[in-house]
């Protein structure tokens, strides 16, 4: 295969040719499983999606969804997107931007699906992470909580709830915390 | 989670190197040097003839501190076992090999090696290399050395804490191995321009992530050319031998891209890191790593609004550890220590250093008989288990002959002339390919989108353009094109990696597509 004999021969001839090629950025397998994927989005009518950093940055997008349905309607929020190279090996990095009050989504932004950390698999890819983004908005969870007061309100008292996410939405106070307007 | 226990009962010798010297034989001869820590581990043994003539003192003082002066091997007797090796026929060895009494020298004068990694791995190939021939070595690694090190990298001292474990590492082996130049790289593997990779004959891999191992794997693959029947092309075969450990366990593996599988081949084997639910960490946790993650995931952001979180800055550290503490007691768990903490937040791999030992040294020999043809190599991946008795089992993994990275991918040739329409167009009529609506990208430029709607538009004045103009006048060029292909009579989703090769310009040297 590799022989001590070749080696001493090909030296010569890379010493002809080392002037070759001008490197090349590499494209990492995971930049092109990405790639795919992006290319092959469906994405749902509730939801848009935009590349800060132009068209040749795939790994940092945001995606901005607008519930149709729900406790939800009529908000917008915006989530950002951060793929590393090891993707498809390690799920994507989700944050919501957008302050809300949710009891799946805490106030620093941290999302609690279950895709997106301990029920990852390589086999899933971004139309999956997006649907799962939408459902937490048709069916907030108050079994999973990052938000625990908000989860024991749903749990206890939907009315309030609803009102809750109302005043958020429309930019106020719940509680302590205040929301910006996102409606 | 369970062998992370093991890792800190190691990490407990390693943070006091001192212990280890009351072990060891005191120091006698070096005035003013009691304060010098003995050494862990030391590898040049003297021979029992020399040592026979040596007296206790001077037995001792060598054993305390392998950095001061005792009489090394002479030349031919250290080679002696290497030589036979080299100069005798054998009924193992590969075609090629013709026995030579010359083949140390030109190991030693032609093969140039990189090592990958200066950690427990490196230290020890670095060693195992220089005892094998090899003098022509690189090594290269971004880190710097820790304490916590010390009880397995047996080539840093505790003066050593915090400089370059690649410069530190090669000064150690040269001051040792006479003959041996080992150039140090104290920088990330990305920093470096792929030229530097294309000097090497074989590249040694003693890293501790998927990523990196991911992005050398890319590198040394990106080097491989195929000839129009897709055989790969001797002279641009760039092998490599990776080594990995986790507490009792490691492998040894073989890759030779177009021959043997790549990293990315079964990048399956690998399985996904344990993640807990952010909701376990915030509302029900169960154990000390729960408490910590919390720490470190939940409550940092909390309190220090958009101040990234830094694992090495100790600091950032000592704050988690004392977070996780005050949470840990809120829910009456135990278990939540300093080490722990790093070890969870640095997902620190449990280390031992006898499995780095016999790791290395299966990846040493197979670099030896790689580049000499004195026998067969593994083929191609070797697991070593020693946590229940000892197992050793190599596997012949496949490639995959459709692998986005070390597959020759289908060729197209194309006029200097024709448009990225075109060429989108051809893709869907190529017999081997039959793809439709391509979406196209080249080393990170999106060519083409088909979706979503905001990237085709971006894209879709390139339809027009000649492929040569958008890929910058080369000769030959790989791109990779995803859409909708027939397999099996159904239509699937596809990405396939194409080798362009345009007509009637002149390849490089390097260049070896047939069009030349």
């Amino acid at each position: 295969m590799i022989n001590l004999f070749k080696i001493k021969g090909q030296k010569k001839e890379e010493a002809a040719s080392a002037a070759g090629k001008a490197p090349v950025k590499k494209q990492s397998a995971g930049e092109l499983r990405l790639h795919k994927d992006i290319s092959e989005l469906n994405l749902p009518k509730t939801t848009s999606i935009s590349f800060p950093n132009g068209k040749d940055d795939l790994m940092n997008f945001e995606i901005i969804i607008r519930p149709d349905e729900g406790y939800y309607m009529g908000g917008t929020f915006v989530f950002t997107f951060q793929v590393s190279p090891s993707y498809p090996h390690e799920p994507p990095k989700v944050k919501c931007k957008t302050k809300v009050y949710h009891p799946n989504i805490d106030l620093e932004g941290n999302v609690c699906l279950n895709i997106l950390r301990e029920d990852w698999k390589p086999v899933l890819n971004i139309n999956t992470v997006i649907y799962g983004l939408n459902l937490l908005f048709t069916q907030p969870n108050d079994e999973d909580p990052l938000n625990h007061e908000a989860a024991v309100v749903l749990r206890d008292n939907p009315k309030m709830f609803e009102a809750n996410v109302k005043r958020a939405m429309a930019g106020g106070y719940v509680g302590q915390h205040y929301f910006p307007r996102c409606a | 989670m369970r062998d992370r226990h093991l890792c800190f009962l190691i990490g407990e010798t390693g943070r006091n190197p001192n212990a280890a010297a009351q072990l060891a034989p005191q120091p006698s001869v070096r005035g003013g040097s009691h304060s010098q820590p003995a050494p862990l581990l030391f590898f040049l043994v003297p021979s029992p003839s020399e040592s026979s003539k040596a007296s206790r003192t001077q037995r001792a003082a060598a054993m305390a501190s392998p950095d001061a002066e005792q009489p090394a091997p002479t030349e031919p007797a250290r080679w002696r076992d290497l030589d036979m090796l080299l100069s005798r026929p054998g009924n193992l060895v590969e075609a090629s090999f013709d026995p030579s009494p010359t083949l140390r020298d030109l190991l030693g004068s032609l093969v140039e090696v990189l090592v990958v990694g200066a950690g427990g791995l490196g230290c020890e190939l670095l060693k195992d290399l220089a005892l094998s021939g090899f003098k022509k070595l690189h090594v290269i690694d971004m880190d710097t050395i820790d304490v916590s090190n010390l009880n397995r990298q047996f080539l840093f001292r505790v003066q050593d804490v915090g400089k370059s474990k690649a410069e530190v590492a090669a000064k150690r082996v040269m001051e040792r191995v006479s003959g041996v130049n080992i150039v140090p790289h104290f920088c990330r593997i990305e920093d470096k321009e792929l030229e530097f990779y294309s000097q090497f004959h074989i590249i040694v891999l003693g890293l501790d992530s998927i990523e990196a191992r991911s992005y050398i794997n890319s590198v040394a693959c990106g080097f491989l050319e195929y000839d129009s029947n897709d055989n790969p092309l001797p002279e641009t075969v760039k092998p490599m031998v990776d080594g990995g450990t986790e507490g009792f366990k490691g492998h040894a593996r073989v890759i030779i891209p177009g021959t043997t599988p790549c990293f990315e081949c079964n990048i399956w084997l690998f399985p996904p890191q344990v993640k807990f639910p952010l909701c376990t960490l915030a509302e029900t946790p169960r154990t000390a790593a729960h408490c910590i993650e919390y720490a470190h995931l939940i409550k940092w952001d909390e309190v220090h609004s958009g101040k990234p979180f830094d694992a090495d800055d100790a600091e950032h550290m000592q704050w988690i550890y004392s977070e996780a503490l005050k949470r840990a007691e809120l829910f009456g768990i135990s278990g939540v220590t300093y080490s722990l903490t790093q070890g969870v937040v640095k997902n620190i791999i449990p280390a031992i250093a006898s499995t780095n030992a016999i790791i290395s040294a299966a990846c040493a020999l197979e670099a030896f008989k790689l580049i000499s043809g004195c026998s067969k190599s593994v083929s191609n991946y070797l697991t070593y288990n020693g946590l229940e008795g000892t197992h050793i089992k190599v596997t012949d993994f496949v490639r995959d002959k459709d692998c986005l990275v070390c597959g020759p991918g289908t060729l197209i040739e194309l006029d200097t002339s024709s448009t990225l329409a075109e060429f989108i167009k051809m893709l869907e009529e190529h017999p081997k390919l039959r793809i439709s609506k391509a979406s196209v990208t080249h080393e990170g430029n999106n060519l083409y989108m088909q979706s979503p709607e905001v990237l085709e538009q971006m894209t879709r004045p390139n339809l027009s353009v000649p492929m040569f103009e958008l890929l910058k006048g080369v000769p030959c060029a790989t791109v990779h094109a995803t859409g909708m292909a027939e397999n099996n009579g159904k239509k699937v989703s596809s990405l396939r990696k194409l080798r362009v090769a345009f007509k009637g310009v002149e390849a490089s040297n390097m260049d070896t597509t047939e069009s030349s």
